[in-house]
């Protein structure tokens, strides 16, 4: 059987994994088709997605039932052919509601689809119970209420459950529900007093676990399985892990619930399971066929308004592949490929949310495998495993959302949306007034004192506003947190993870290459400001040229990197809510949109309301050096100031990769060796024709299932809005002639 | 100094792998079909010290792969050779693989030395008869076909390019006849036809010149592959780029 270690004495999936992976070297060649059971189910999925775009993005909603762990019968897509089961509800892609984050959206979700909250519930939110939202909205000060209807801060997580963390799903598959139990079981004898606040909440939040395993457990008999002791063969480890995962998903609709790194520990039973002779390859594809299938069908109860923020209404199951063990091994195994190959099987798909931790050092048959399902489908994305690694000292860990390290079972983190840096740079230069309303902001900022700008007076402000919009930032995390901790506990997720884990807070900026750009141009050339009667900045004229970020100029890249240090160094003086850690990320999903329109015009010649480059990404049309060059700046954004990712999207022509699929190939895998090797931290990676996307907005019916990775996540193109799409289509795109 | 047109971070158009592409302004031809007109007068363009571009090539040197490098293109970049000798010289001594791209008519005693530090000449014969190559450059070939030999000489890795312009240089008869003219030179590794496209054409607009090939419409597929049947006859490896 498997090789004995310490995950027999302690909860320990890590060890398991260490002592019985089997890397694999080889290429895809034994990679097997999709079966004739897949297709059929598959082909009722996608009839039914096509229904539910048909309907307003919605196929239906239970109005009735509160969403649980077990609160809903079995659903099936056809119960005879699926060998792995599970919905999140009694039928195919019906939503849940999920209330605890706050019953508002909950109806105003219905009431979009012409339907009403079921009165007894109403009554139950309304009246008795208490949600997340009400308690944020309790304690938030007039500043954060200000500072968030302006969008210096945007996204925020008080409305509905902040995500993020991931449950290691593994145990259930490795130890059993019980086993589990008995282990929080024994934690709770270990928290003894002195009973202070803390040891309190630690002490109910255990006491949550154990109630939500034995949920766990009940979800299971629901499907007629026996989730209680571990899994005893391939089809029970997928299907286990497949159910601790689902229980997340029916228990909380955060923005992101990932999966982890489950490829790798479940190859463990596939290879042996084909080793006894007991499944063959087409079933062990079709194992992972129909659990990723499933894994498209998770779905939230969402209002319409979400969509301007995290468009194309995406579940982020993000699951991270490959990597290296800190023993120099590699954790690729047939399962990273069979991963993949789900992509051909069932189509492109954004979700579930491919992550390959790259390395230079993986074996090239996978990374030439990686880089061919990347230049045919565009849905994966890639992180650097050897910087992640060596900086946060931990081989086994999954990607929180979309790009941010998670160790998995031993952290957490604490979502943080993100906050307006190009914002913050106008509030600078308008006496701590918002651009576009005129309203005081922040106090204490002095007005300028020339028309043309200074670069020391404008980054001495700056440095002035960033340090309060730190302190309100912090502020808002800190009681967004302490409230989804009281209200919507993610219960049977921390079930899954070591009691009293390492947190993390997970604080984010947007508009990084504007405020870069702008500094560049004040330093290298002249910026004058226009203003209105009241004296608020109303346009900025140019005169000269300046570098600009994306064309590996340090003259202008010091910025892109100096900025996120002293903006991450001004969060980490402030105290945190569980001694959370604090990391900032340079992402923006897609609501680098919504910021453009809520930001006036930039010293950097940007105009009114346009559009922020996606997270790291230089502004559209100005990286005029080439990829390469464009990704050499990127890469100098330190991770060290950014620990929560560095997002960075690369569209490019497929002909400008190479003359043929090979030398593309090769070129792909040599870019991502270079840019990791750079030390860069994230990339998206988009091998698409302009036309194409031109063509699919006219014509969305002929590309249902376009993918395209935006920043840090990849959306079905045809479900974004059309403004959205625009802005896709209008970023870089590097094309040689 | 070099006097630079404009550079490609990204090329994997010009030599093997990912290259920097370093296009230098000025060229001693005039091709009907030049895709960068605007490289072609010796006035413009920007001053770069050879040292600055050994350390862009040396930033970028973790993208280069295996085979990759640095392509010195055009223009024509012979026409500096003897700015290119330091360039080519630094770049080998940092190990970082060198390629050049030329029209093959200044073999100079510079050019000679700068081929010592050259790892791979991608040279492009525009046309095999006398005339015709005058008609759609400008000059005449024998300097072009003497570089050819001369490399064939030395033994030095080259790549022929061939641009299809059809109606111009796609007759099978030129096309045996520059096949038989290379053969026996085992220095070419291999022949890349360029199809014919107007991608430059704004450029003239731009410019003010004439486009004097706008009745040339693109290759078909077929004419690709007939050229290509006939040059793999002659050439070990014909690829169409
Ligand atoms: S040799 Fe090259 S650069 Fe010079 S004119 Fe001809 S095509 Fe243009």
């Amino acid at each position: 059987m498997f090789k004995s270690g310490n995950w027999q004495n302690a909860i320990d999936v890590r060890d398991f994994v260490l002592k019985n992976v089997r890397p694999y070297d080889g290429e895809g060649d034994f990679l097997c088709d999709a079966t004739e059971r897949t297709d059929h189910l598959w082909k009722i999925c996608l009839d039914a997605i096509s229904e539910e775009r048909a309907n307003n993005g919605v196929l239906a909603i239970d109005n009735e039932t509160v969403s649980g762990v077990a609160s809903h019968a079995a659903g099936y897509i056809d119960k005879d052919k699926e060998i792995i089961v599970g919905l999140q509800t009694d039928q195919l892609l019906k939503r849940a509601m999920k209330p605890y984050g706050g019953i508002a959206v909950v109806e105003k979700a219905c009431q979009e689809h012409g339907l009403e909250v079921s009165d007894r519930v109403k009554d139950i939110f309304r009246n008795y119970a208490k949600t997340h939202n009400d308690g944020v909205f309790d304690v938030y000060t007039p500043e954060i209420r200000l500072f968030r209807s302006l969008g210096i801060l945007t996204g925020l997580p008080d409305n509905y459950a902040r995500g993020r963390i991931i449950g290691d799903y593994r145990r259930v598959a490795l130890y059993g529900v019980n086993r589990l139990i008995e282990n929080k079981k024994l934690d709770m004898l270990g928290l003894t007093g002195p009973m202070n606040d803390e040891r309190i909440r630690l002490r109910e939040e255990v006491a949550e676990q154990i109630k939500a395993l034995g949920e766990l457990n009940k979800l299971g008999e629901i499907y007629g399985l026996d989730l209680s002791r571990p899994a005893q063969n391939a089809t029970e480890a997928v299907q286990w892990v497949y159910m601790a995962y689902l229980s997340a998903v029916k228990e909380q609709d955060g923005a992101a619930m990932s999966l982890g790194n489950v490829s790798s520990f479940l190859d463990i039973y596939i290879e042996q399971d084909i080793q006894m002779g007991v499944i063959s390859e087409s079933f062990a594809q079709e194992l992972i066929d129909q659990f990723v299938m499933k894994l498209r069908m998770v779905r939230h109860l969402r209002m319409d308004a979400y969509n301007e923020i995290f468009a194309g209404d995406p579940t982020w199951v993000t699951e991270a592949i490959g990597g290296r063990l800190a023993d120099g091994r590699h954790k690729v195994t047939k399962t990273s490929f069979r991963f993949l190959q789900t992509l051909y099987n069932l189509g492109p798909s954004p979700e579930p949310n491919m992550t390959v931790l790259w390395s230079p050092q993986l074996p090239e048959g996978f990374k030439k495998f990686c880089a061919q399902v990347s230049i045919d489908t565009s849905s994966i994305q890639y992180e650097n495993d050897d910087l992640m690694q060596c900086t946060r000292n931990s081989d086994d860990y999954g990607i929180a959302c979309c790009v941010s390290f998670q160790e998995i079972g031993k952290q957490i983190q604490f979502f943080g949306a993100r906050t307006n840096l190009a914002k913050t740079l106008l509030l600078a230069i308008n006496g701590g007034r918002c651009e576009l309303s005129g309203k005081q902001v922040i106090p204490n900022i002095p007005e300028l004192k020339s028309e043309v700008l200074d670069f020391d007076e404008v980054m001495g402000n700056f440095k002035l506003a960033m340090r309060e919009v730190a302190r309100v930032y912090n502020d808002s995390m800190n009681i967004i947190h302490y409230m989804h901790d009281k209200y919507y506990y993610e219960k049977v997720q921390m079930a899954l993870v070591d009691t009293n884990p390492k947190v993390n807070l997970a604080y984010g900026a947007a508009g990084l290459s504007i405020v870069a750009d702008s500094f560049s141009a004040i330093r290298h050339a002249k910026v004058k400001v226009v203003r209105d009667e009241a004296g608020i900045s109303t346009d900025f004229v140019i005169d000269g040229e300046f570098p600009c970020y994306g064309n590996d100029d340090d003259r202008v890249d010091v910025f892109a990197t100096e900025i996120p240090a002293y903006f991450n160094g001004l969060l980490k003086e402030l105290p945190t809510y569980k001694n959370a850690e604090p990391t900032l990320s340079i992402l923006t999903i897609t609501s680098n949109v919504v910021y453009g329109h809520k930001t006036g015009a930039t010293p950097d010649g940007r105009a009114k309301g346009v559009a922020f480059a996606p997270g790291g990404n230089p502004m559209h049309g100005r990286d005029k050096s080439g990829a390469v060059a464009s990704l050499s700046s990127v890469s100098k954004i330190d991770y060290k100031d950014s620990l929560d990712g560095i997002s960075n999207t690369f569209s490019i022509v497929p002909k400008t990769l190479g003359v043929d699929k090979e030398q593309r190939k090769e070129n792909l895998v040599s870019i991502m060796d270079g840019y990791f090797s750079k030390d860069a931290h994230h990339l998206n990676v988009n091998v698409l024709n302009r036309e194409m996307l031109e063509d699919a907005m006219e014509h969305p019916e002929n590309y249902p299932q376009l993918t395209i990775r935006v920043s840090g996540y990849a959306v079905n193109f045809v479900r974004l809005t059309r403004a959205q799409q625009q802005d896709v289509i209008a970023r870089s795109f590097f094309e040689t002639i | 100094m070099l006097n630079v047109h404009s550079i490609e971070s990204l090329g994997t158009y010009d030599g093997p792998g990912i290259r920097l592409v370093i296009f230098l302004q000025g060229c001693n031809f005039k091709c009907l079909y030049c895709a960068n007109p605007d490289t072609i007068a010796y006035e413009g363009g920007k001053s770069y010290a050879v040292e600055e571009l050994v350390q862009m090539a040396q930033r970028q040197r973790p993208f280069f792969g295996k085979r990759g490098g640095v392509t010195v293109s055009g223009g024509e970049p012979l026409m500096q050779a003897k700015e290119l000798i330091e360039l080519f010289r630094r770049l080998k001594e940092e190990g970082i693989n060198t390629c050049i791209d030329t029209n093959g008519s200044i073999l100079t005693s510079a050019s000679k030395t700068l081929l010592e530090h050259t790892d791979l000449v991608l040279l492009d014969i525009k046309h095999i008869d006398g005339s015709k190559h005058k008609k759609l450059t400008g000059v005449s070939n024998e300097r072009t076909l003497a570089f050819a030999d001369y490399l064939a000489g030395i033994n030095q890795s080259t790549w022929i390019r061939y641009v299809l312009v059809p109606g111009y240089s796609d007759d099978p008869a030129d096309l045996h006849a520059l096949g038989r003219r290379l053969t026996g030179m085992n220095n070419i590794e291999k022949l890349e036809i360029q199809p014919y496209h107007k991608l430059g054409v704004h450029k003239y607009e731009s410019l003010g010149w004439p486009y004097e090939l706008s009745g040339v419409s693109a290759n078909t597929p077929e004419q690709l592959n007939v050229a290509k049947k006939i040059f793999e006859g002659y050439v070990k490896e014909v690829v169409v780029n």
